[in-house]
């Protein structure tokens, strides 16, 4: 399988630089874990949020970090997608008989993301043992799901920053903000914001969908809401559709790209 | 000084091109303002205890973040970071300007372009309809306005320091993302540092990334009383210098090491 | 069948302008104009299997436009493709695997590995079964002779045995089209001579037809039997060498290595263009005097030590028809 070589490559060129890896890895786990002092901070401020405790804000917070560092080991080639355009590097790949979607994701698979993703687990183990989560198969394969589903949501988000290039030389830094910002909004319950927002993270980039409700089914709360958990339990299936909505951008900007040139 | 002004006057214009790119910003940062007004407006409201900063004055430090959030050391000069990577940086060597300068007002062009163009639309919006409450008098204005030029000059100097740790690593950009995290943290873009807890109080205003943002933000609240405006400047500026120092040598020492190594 | 087939292809560019300096930058904020800019107005020809092409002209004269439209890169905004049976840019992954392109300055190889790996990833992606493979990998490291360079990292590979690799690579999914884009530049006289004799090989052992874009007309010259020019959008020329020498001058060259340093050649029907000690460079045209005719008359009145006929140089040919049509 093709993507499969293509990670070889990337940790076989990744490995030449073994020290850098460490550090970068090690980086990693500690940035995210800054973010969650950041929240542990908070609850140590003022207690509780919207009547929800801090183990129950780090469960939402390792399955929002475990599905973000994936979405970044596997879609941050995306992000160097903008320097490709501008060297006309991306003519090669449309020289080549595969999509291009998957060429620009292959080059550049980052490793050093398993540091944010054995810190969102940490959290998250820590967190179900908190709260003494009563484990079944369908609510560790909802976890499973919101992970997957939240790895493409944010994944998504990558392929939509990149196909900005097409349009203009100057990527859109702000999606950083949206995808980091996203991490740190979902952290949450999305019973904090209001009306407008919660449609917009429902509907529209639906974060809500891969974290807020699952965790609701995971942890037998019921919902302020009034999520049904037939709904709790397919929300994650969003996060595949947007993914979808997001390639589709991408195929568009490819044609864009056929049409003008470089 | 002609060919410096020279290059931040570039910098301006290729920044001001990318209009699309100003328009995406500046709703995506009002987008996370208001997230942040919520999430923070739930925690006070979560708790009947008194802090030390009221919620509208959260409020609106919490505005100021996302208005002059272009300000903290994010992301390298790509270009610069490119010229390492395969080498070229070493074509710099041939240019006549001090290298270090040349670099440093490449940067402070590329911090303060965005950043007013950013800044200016979200401050009138969220003045007007947010919550982002007028300054505390009009010197606490002044003060302000001072401390985030001391701001950007730091802010530079931090990203000189992050640029240069590349000639360092090839590969490795892990010191330079980890102190474009900590820098933010520590300034207060995650959770205002007033809000931290209270044994926390005396490190954080020690080390330099107050500076970046919540110095500039407390003045402008009053929560610095002008007679520490002194200081407060100080602070910055002497913090910028140690950086600076620590950036020169760094790069002296980076370039002769990457000659001698052949890149 | 031809192998390539265009007619009346054009394109036009959309190039957005603004005014110079800040002001200028600020106020395209507010209001964005364009222009347009015809790259390719209306160009045809065709190019049958086996065929070594070389596409020349100045730079901006569309040759890069055409290539990018003929690899399916670009889509045009008029005219009529038919490269190997398929519309280029509408059935781009059925196309692209069919034909090979080499860029001389950009290598398409993973720079940190090993060759053979970016070998390897190719045959992955363009799907080569693996004895065809490894059939068509053996018979270019002979080719090629890059049996030792197979382990080493791109990186460390000097500029010709890259371009040797990037041939090659090009070649793992044995298209029937090649295009090379600048092969040969940067490298040194053997490399290119290498290189040339490889192209050469290709052409006429398996009948790959070769498109070649070059500024060096040495690489034209030693290669192509055939040469279209182009200039701003619109073919000027495309038939032999020896045609598009025709066109601008019949003209031929005597140079002349004279027994005695100091004899003053006079009288003769031809132009003196230089010379360098006993070394004459005599311009002549064979229309008013033949070269055998020429020859005599010299050697009858002059001691020589040796002495050939040549033609014009190629760039002087190729400077002179952008001259004419500038005019």
């Amino acid at each position: 399988m093709l993507y499969a070589r293509y990670v070889g490559v990337s940790v076989r060129s990744q490995m030449q630089y073994r020290a850098s890896f460490v550090m970068l890895t090690f980086a990693t786990m500690l940035i995210s874990g800054l973010e969650f002092v950041a929240t542990w901070a908070l609850f140590d401020r003022f207690g509780s949020l919207a009547g929800w405790t801090l183990p129950e804000a780090a469960l939402l917070y390792g399955l929002v970090n475990m599905a973000f560092a994936l979405a970044e080991g596997w879609a941050r080639g995306f992000d160097e997608f903008g320097q490709m355009v501008k060297s006309g590097g991306f003519d090669r790949l449309l020289l080549r008989p595969r999509s291009t979607a998957l060429q620009v994701a292959g080059h550049h698979v980052q490793l050093m993301r398993i540091g944010r993703l054995a810190q969102g687990a940490v959290v998250f183990i820590w967190a179900a043992t908190r709260l003494q989560v009563a484990w079944s198969p369908p609510r560790v394969l909802l976890c499973l799901l919101a992970i997957a589903g939240g790895a493409a949501l944010f994944s998504g988000l990558m392929v939509l920053q990149a196909t900005f290039a097409f349009w203009s030389t100057e990527s859109l830094e702000v999606f950083n903000t949206v995808t980091y910002g996203g991490v740190e909004t979902t952290q949450y319950p999305l019973t904090v914001y209001r009306d407008g927002f919660r449609r917009f993270f429902t509907y529209v980039v639906p974060l809500a969908t891969v974290t807020y409700y699952p965790a609701l089914a995971v942890l037998g709360r019921s919902d302020p809401l009034g999520s049904s958990l037939s709904f709790q339990y397919a929300s994650p299936l969003f996060g595949f559709l947007f993914l979808i909505v997001c390639l589709r951008v991408w195929n568009l900007g490819v044609r864009h790209y056929h049409s003008t040139g470089s | 000084m002609r060919p410096y002004l020279a290059i931040v006057s570039a910098g301006v214009r290729v920044m001001l091109q990318y209009r699309a790119a100003a328009a995406a910003g500046f709703a995506t940062q009002l987008f996370w303002g208001w997230i942040r007004v919520a999430i923070f407006g739930a925690f006070y409201a979560s708790s009947s205890a008194t802090q030390p900063m009221s919620l509208e004055d959260t409020i609106s430090y919490l505005w100021l973040t996302q208005a002059l959030l272009l300000l903290l050391p994010f992301r390298l000069d790509s270009d610069l970071v490119a010229m390492i990577r395969d080498g070229t940086v070493a074509y710099e060597l041939t240019r006549p300007a001090d290298l270090y300068w040349y670099w440093f007002s490449r940067t402070l062009a590329s911090r303060t372009a965005p950043m007013l163009l950013r800044a200016g639309p979200l401050l009138l919006v969220s003045g007007l309809f947010f919550g982002l409450a007028a300054p505390d008098s009009l010197s606490a204005l002044a003060a302000f306005l001072v401390s985030v030029g001391a701001a950007l000059l730091l802010s530079s100097a931090f990203t000189m320091l992050m640029s240069i740790s590349l000639l360092w690593t090839i590969a490795g950009d892990g010191i330079s993302r980890l102190i474009s995290m900590i820098a933010q943290f520590l300034s207060g873009s995650y959770v205002p540092l007033p809000l931290f807890p209270q044994w926390a109080q005396p490190a954080l205003a020690l080390l330099p990334f107050a500076g970046l943002t919540d110095t500039p933000f407390r003045l402008y609240l009053g929560h610095l009383p002008l007679s520490s405006f002194p200081t407060a400047i100080a602070h910055q500026l002497l913090w910028t210098a140690v950086l600076v120092l620590v950036g020169r040598l760094a790069l002296a020492r980076g370039l002769r090491r990457m000659v001698v190594q052949g890149g | 069948m031809p192998v390539i087939a265009v007619e009346n292809l054009s394109k036009t560019y959309w190039v957005s302008e603004r005014a110079p300096g800040t002001w200028g930058a600020l106020k395209s904020l507010v209001h964005r104009r364009h222009r347009a800019v015809e790259a390719l107005g209306g160009i045809s020809f065709t190019i049958q299997p086996g065929e070594l092409v070389g596409y020349i002209g100045p730079n901006g004269a569309g040759k890069s436009t055409t290539v990018k439209v003929l690899s399916g890169i670009l889509v045009p905004s008029g005219g009529a493709v038919t490269v190997l049976g398929r519309t280029p840019w509408q059935e781009r992954a059925a196309h692209v695997a069919h034909i090979g392109v080499v860029f001389g300055q950009r290598t398409q190889l993973w720079w940190d590995l090993p060759v053979i790996e970016s070998f390897d990833l190719l045959r992955e992606i363009y799907r080569v079964p693996r004895e065809d493979y490894r059939k068509t990998l053996d018979e270019l490291v002979e080719t090629m002779a890059l049996s030792e360079l197979l382990d080493t990292p791109v990186r460390l590979l000097s500029l010709g045995q890259r371009m040797r690799c990037d041939l090659a690579a090009a070649l793992l999914h044995r298209p029937e089209l090649l295009f090379l884009d600048e092969p040969t530049i940067g490298l040194d006289a053997i490399a290119k001579l290498t290189v040339r004799n490889l192209v050469k090989r290709l052409n006429r052992d398996q009948g790959l037809t070769v498109i070649l874009t070059t500024h060096d007309m040495d690489d034209i010259e030693s290669l192509c039997s055939r040469v279209i020019l182009i200039n701003r959008g619109k073919i000027l020329l495309d038939g032999t060498l020896e045609r598009m020498r025709q066109l601008v001058t019949t003209e031929r060259r005597l140079v002349i290595i004279l027994a005695d340093e100091s004899t003053w050649i006079d009288g003769v029907q031809a132009r003196v263009i230089h010379r360098d000690g006993a070394r004459l460079t005599l311009s002549f045209d064979p229309d008013q005097i033949s070269a055998a005719e020429l020859i005599g008359d010299i050697t009858s009145h002059y001691p020589i030590r040796d002495l050939y006929v040549e033609a014009a140089p190629i760039e002087e040919i190729v400077a002179q028809i952008y001259q004419d049509t500038h005019t």
